[in-house]
Order: C-alpha cells, then structure tokens, then sequence
C-alpha cells in the first residue's frame, strides 16, 4: 500500500488557482520527486500535505489514515518530517539546541516536571541527546554542534535543517529544493545523504528540486507539474524527454 | 568562547557548565547574603528593590525575551498580583498562602487573557496588553472591595515561622525574603530553559512556521509562556506591594508597563542576566543621576532638579544603547567577559555579528 496519497488536491489563493487536480501517491522507501517551473505549485503542494493550508477539495491520506483529520503541529507526530525552501532554522541557537528542538515531537515531559527539572525529564533529556549524536554522526555535524546558526555558511545550515527533520525519526522526509544555493561539490555530497537516507534509515523522501543532475540520480519517480497542473509522470529519464514537460520548461514560464 | 570538553551529555544538561561556573554563582549568592550586612538601611531598601524589579523583569522577559511576545501592559498583572496578596492577607490569611494564592491568580488571568490576546501578533498584540494596562488602571478604582478603590491598600506586616518581617523595621530581613524568592524563581526558570518547554518558547519566538512543523502546539506554548509570565510578575507585584508598604490604581499606571519593557530591552532580550543588569538601571539610575548632580554642582555648575530628567536620560542610554549594542547590557558584558577571558589575544573587530540571510518565503 502507498505511504502518501495525494488524491486529486486542489488549493486558491483569492482567485489565483495555485494547484488544480493533482494526484499522486508514494511507495514506502522511494525518493519521489516533484518538477516545475517557478509558481508551479511545488511549495504549495509541501504546504498542503504539512497541513499549513487547507486544500478547496480532495484528499490526503498518509499510513492508513485521513491526514486532513490533523492540525498542522500533529502532522510530525504521524511520521512526516520536512524542510522548507528558504531555511527556517531558529538563528540565535546552536546547532545542537536546533536538533534538540527538532526532537519536540517526542517529548513527554509536561511543563511542570520541567520547571523542577524532575529526574525524569534528565533521562529525558539523555535519550534526545542520544537521538540527535546519531544523527550529528550520521550528517557528519560534529564539528558544527556548538556553532550559532547565524554564523553557519549556507550549505552547512541545509544540511542541519535535514538533520532537525530526521532527528524525530520520520517515516516521511519533505525536501524543498535541497540543492538550491549549494556548490556543485555540496550538491554532490547531498545526492549522498539522500541516498543514505533511503538505503540506510529506510526513509521514504519526497523532494522538490530544479537541479535535473541531482533529481535524475536520487529520483525513483518523478512528477512534473506547471501552473498547478499535473504534466507527466515517470522515472526522471521519461520526464526529462517528455515533450509536454520540455514545452512548459520552454514556455517561457520558468528557470 | 573557550572550547569545552566534555565527558558525558550530562555536562550539557547540568544547569551549570564545570565547577568553575557553578563557583562564580555561589560567590554571587554569598556577595548577595553579605551585602546587607555592609550597607546602611536605605542602600538595602534599594537592594530590596533592584530584587522586586528584576523578578518583575524575569516574568516579561520569558514573554518578551524567551516566547517573542510583546505586552505593554503588564504592570496590570503586577497590580493583580498586589491587590489579591493585600486583600488575602487583610481577611486573615498568612504570608506565604496569600502569595502563592496571588502567583496563581496572576498566572490564571494571564492564561485566560492569553487566548483571545495572543491570537494578535506584533504592534495588535503591543496595542491589545496596553488597552489591558489601561483597563486595570480603572479595575483597581472602580473594583473598591477588593482593591480598597482610590485610597488603596496598606500593607500589614508580615508574620511568618515566628519573625515580624517588615520593610523598614527589619530592612535585612525582608531583603532576604524577595532573595529567597528570586533565586528560587530564577533557577525554576533556568530549568525551564534547559528543557523541552524552554526551547518550545524559543522555537516560537525564532520561527513559528518550523516550529509548528515540529510539532509544537503554538496557541498552547504561547497561553503557557503568557501564564508563567503573569505568575511571575504577579509575584513581583505582591513583594512590590510590601516594599511599596502601600498601593492604589497610581502604583501601576501604564508607564510602570512602559518602564519595566525598556528595563529588559536595555538589560538584553533574551537572557537571564538582562532581566538583573535592567533592573539596576531602572533602580539605580535616579541616585546616579543625582550623585552625578552633586558632582557638577561642586565644580560650579547647577544642573536644576527637573522632574522628568531621570526619564530623558533614561531614555538618551537607551537609544544610544540600542544603536552601539543591540543585544543591551547583557551584550556589553559577555564583549567584557569574552576580551577579559582572552586578553592578550583580542582583536578589534571580532564581535562583528555574523550576517544573516534574508527570509522570504514566508507563509501567510
Ligand atoms: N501565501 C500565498 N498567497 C498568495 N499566493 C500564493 C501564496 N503562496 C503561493 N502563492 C502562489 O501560488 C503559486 C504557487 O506557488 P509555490 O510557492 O507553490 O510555487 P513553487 O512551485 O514552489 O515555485 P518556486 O520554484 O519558485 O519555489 C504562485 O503563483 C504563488 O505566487
Ligand atoms: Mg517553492
């Protein structure tokens, strides 16, 4: 069965149709990636399955279940983990007080036994800890673990928005444009962590990305959609000859 | 900025890094035991107050500082805070009950106002908490069996575990009474920050798009650092009361709101310590600015006593402040701590702050 089902969502902002009628669904363990021009709706898409927008009509089903049931801070409590476009780390902390941050979702301690500092909220705090190493180790972070955000070089900070997603153990990772802004030496080690997050963690990944080196080698599926509408479907070598695909790109709408 | 090595994540977790660290604080608890001691009444009057201020400054600071809510109005919770500690204590209840019974209502009204308030954000949210300052103003006249109206209440004398404490028949020991308070609020809060609830406020203040994605409840965090905030500053507003040994509706008027904002700004948003090194200011710089006075007066030059010149230069620090260091008091003192820790080895230029990148997809 699918992991993630998106079934024939749309969404308006005021009169502007932003997505009209896309579906598509994700086989557990697969990197499915999603292709556009600029203002397609990728972001959209994202915003909608993190529940931050509300969908005009269709369904998102996730495990099993209706993932519009949720409110938007329960969606990574269902095992979906995500990074946004332009970097929404929290800049005047450290990269470990991020992860640790990241570990929110797991959290059983209520405010009170916090404010005493209870013994358990130390074992608590022990066990984040121990989840956020592994993934330091596993992101190669260590040297970055006590640096401010704000002083981080931009490919460092992609890469700690990814380990603040793994580090609450998702079974669904989102991927905004992971690629964007990066050298071409940082987007090669990035096709790395995103295929060590496949074979490795056995994540399932959805990605939206521009850089057609990087979708065609990480990519099992691809999705291409233009002004909010699904163009085709298939393995990256399929999208990139697809004629539909190349006139949208051509079209004048987008990179 | 020295590299920390450490043997195990409790070194982390522990609420003070090293013996050394944990040292400096207890020297400071033990200068703070002894300074009465070395002072006259009145200076430890005024060390009573700096105590009272900087626990009202900790209660706005996790709002303002920690949670990255404004409010322009929380002398009011410092005014509920004084008038149901009085009004419990003048129906016969005891010392401590009475506070804690006034830390709760000023928590609990601070909740139940979060939800409609906190729903605002930014100059909605500063304009909603001072209509709130104002409103209080008027509830403490108009509200006359609780608050004793235009005329106020009178602080009775504390009686607690066989001692009479009172502000000016025993100086020393009311002092140790808001000491007792304030270490114990200021170390519950300093767990808070070490902890998932602490870094829910952070996450909120920082960005409250990734932190709903991290599953952070943000009505429910926000309602939560608005009621702690309330509680804490109700408690301030309780000792106030005593220090004060009398409130009406004039103790708490809107500029009380207005100063105790510019007191955590000036100390530095965001820390601890600057909720402390504001509350020195605000206390403190009335008698500067009159010893300054003398000073000019006996090389021959008279400065008039105008009444609004504590605010004016008041005001002047902070501008000025703002401009050469944003991060306020606190900032300047982790340049001196930091230069002093590296001495020979400074180099001009390395406090430049980093720069940041522009933000623009925003949601909503
Ligand atoms: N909050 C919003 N309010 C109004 N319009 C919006 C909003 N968010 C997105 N849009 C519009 O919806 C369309 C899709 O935007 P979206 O951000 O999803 O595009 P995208 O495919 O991610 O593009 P890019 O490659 O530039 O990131 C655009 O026309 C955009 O202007
Ligand atoms: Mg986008």
């Amino acid at each position: 069965m699918s992991l993630l089902q998106v079934n024939n969502v749309s969404l308006s902002f005021g009169g502007i149709r932003a997505i009209d009628g896309v579906s598509f669904s994700v086989e557990p363990g697969e990197v499915f990636t999603i292709v556009g021009p600029n203002g397609a709706g990728k972001s959209s898409l994202f915003n909608l399955i993190s529940r931050f927008y509300h969908p005009a009509g269709g369904a998102i089903r996730f495990d099993g279940e209706d993932l519009l049931e949720r409110k938007p801070h329960e969606v990574i409590d269902a095992g979906i983990a995500r990074t946004f476009q332009n970097i929404e780390l929290f800049d005047h902390a450290t990269v470990l007080d991020n992860l640790l941050i990241g570990r929110h979702s797991r959290r059983q301690t209520r405010w009170f036994e916090d404010l005493l500092f209870l013994p358990r909220v130390r074992r608590e705090e022990r066990s984040h800890r121990r989840a956020v190493e592994e993934v330091i180790d596993f992101l190669e972070l260590a040297a970055y673990r006590d640096r401010m955000i704000q002083g981080l070089p931009y490919g460092v900070r992609k890469v700690v928005e990814i380990a603040q997603a793994l580090v609450s153990q998702p079974k669904l990772l989102l991927l905004d444009e992971p690629a964007s802004g990066l050298s071409v030496e940082e987007t090669e080690n990035m096709a790395w962590w995103i295929e060590d997050m496949q074979k490795d963690l056995g994540l399932t990944i959805v990605m939206v990305e521009h850089d057609m080196g990087l979708v065609s080698q990480v990519s099992d599926r691809v999705l291409a959609i233009a002004e909010g509408r699904p163009l085709a479907e298939g393995s990256p070598a399929e999208i990139q000859a697809h004629p539909e695909v190349i006139r949208a790109w051509l079209g004048g709408v987008g990179e | 900025m020295k590299p920390r090595f450490r043997t195990s994540y409790d070194a982390d977790i522990d609420r003070f890094q090293g013996r050394w660290h944990r040292a400096q604080y207890l020297l400071l608890i033990a200068v703070a035991v002894a300074a009465p001691w070395m002072l006259g009444a009145y200076y430890v009057g005024e060390l009573s107050s700096v105590l009272v201020w900087s626990l009202a400054g900790l209660g706005l600071m996790l709002l303002v500082g920690h949670t990255g809510q404004v409010s322009l109005g929380h002398a009011a919770f410092m005014a509920i805070g004084a008038f149901t500690h009085l009004a419990l204590m003048l129906r016969g209840w005891p010392f401590l009950p009475a506070l804690i019974a006034a830390t709760l209502a000023s928590g609990i009204s601070g909740a139940l106002l979060a939800l409609p308030i906190l729903r605002l954000s930014g100059i909605y949210l500063a304009i909603a908490t001072l209509a709130l300052g104002i409103l209080v103003e008027d509830l403490a006249i108009i509200a006359e069996p609780i608050t004793g109206g235009v005329r106020g209440l009178v602080a009775p004398p504390i009686d607690m575990f066989g001692f009479t404490i009172d502000r000016y028949g025993t100086p020393i020991a009311f002092y140790y009474l808001c000491l007792s308070v304030v270490v114990l609020v200021t170390l519950a809060y300093a767990n808070l920050l070490r902890s998932p609830t602490g870094r829910a406020f952070m996450a909120v203040r920082d960005s409250e798009i990734s932190a709903r994605a991290l599953g952070v409840n943000i009505t429910r965090t926000k309602t939560l650092a608005f009621a702690l905030s309330c509680a804490i500053t109700g408690l301030a507003g309780a000792l106030y009361a005593h220090l004060a040994q009398a409130v009406n509706f004039e103790s708490f008027l809107v500029i009380i709101s207005i100063a105790l904002l510019l007191q955590v700004i000036v100390g530095g948003l965001g820390s601890i310590h600057g909720a402390f090194f504001g509350a020195v200011v605000i206390v403190l710089l009335p008698q500067g600015i009159a010893i300054g006075r003398d000073l000019l007066a006996d090389v021959g030059i008279r400065v008039a006593a105008y009444p609004g010149l504590d605010m004016a230069v008041f005001a002047v620090i902070i501008i000025v402040l703002m401009i050469l260091e944003p991060r306020g008091l606190y900032g300047v003192w982790i340049r001196v701590r930091t230069w002093l820790e590296l001495f020979p080895l400074y180099r001009k230029g390395m406090f430049k702050r980093a720069r940041s990148y522009l933000k623009t997809e925003r949601l909503k």
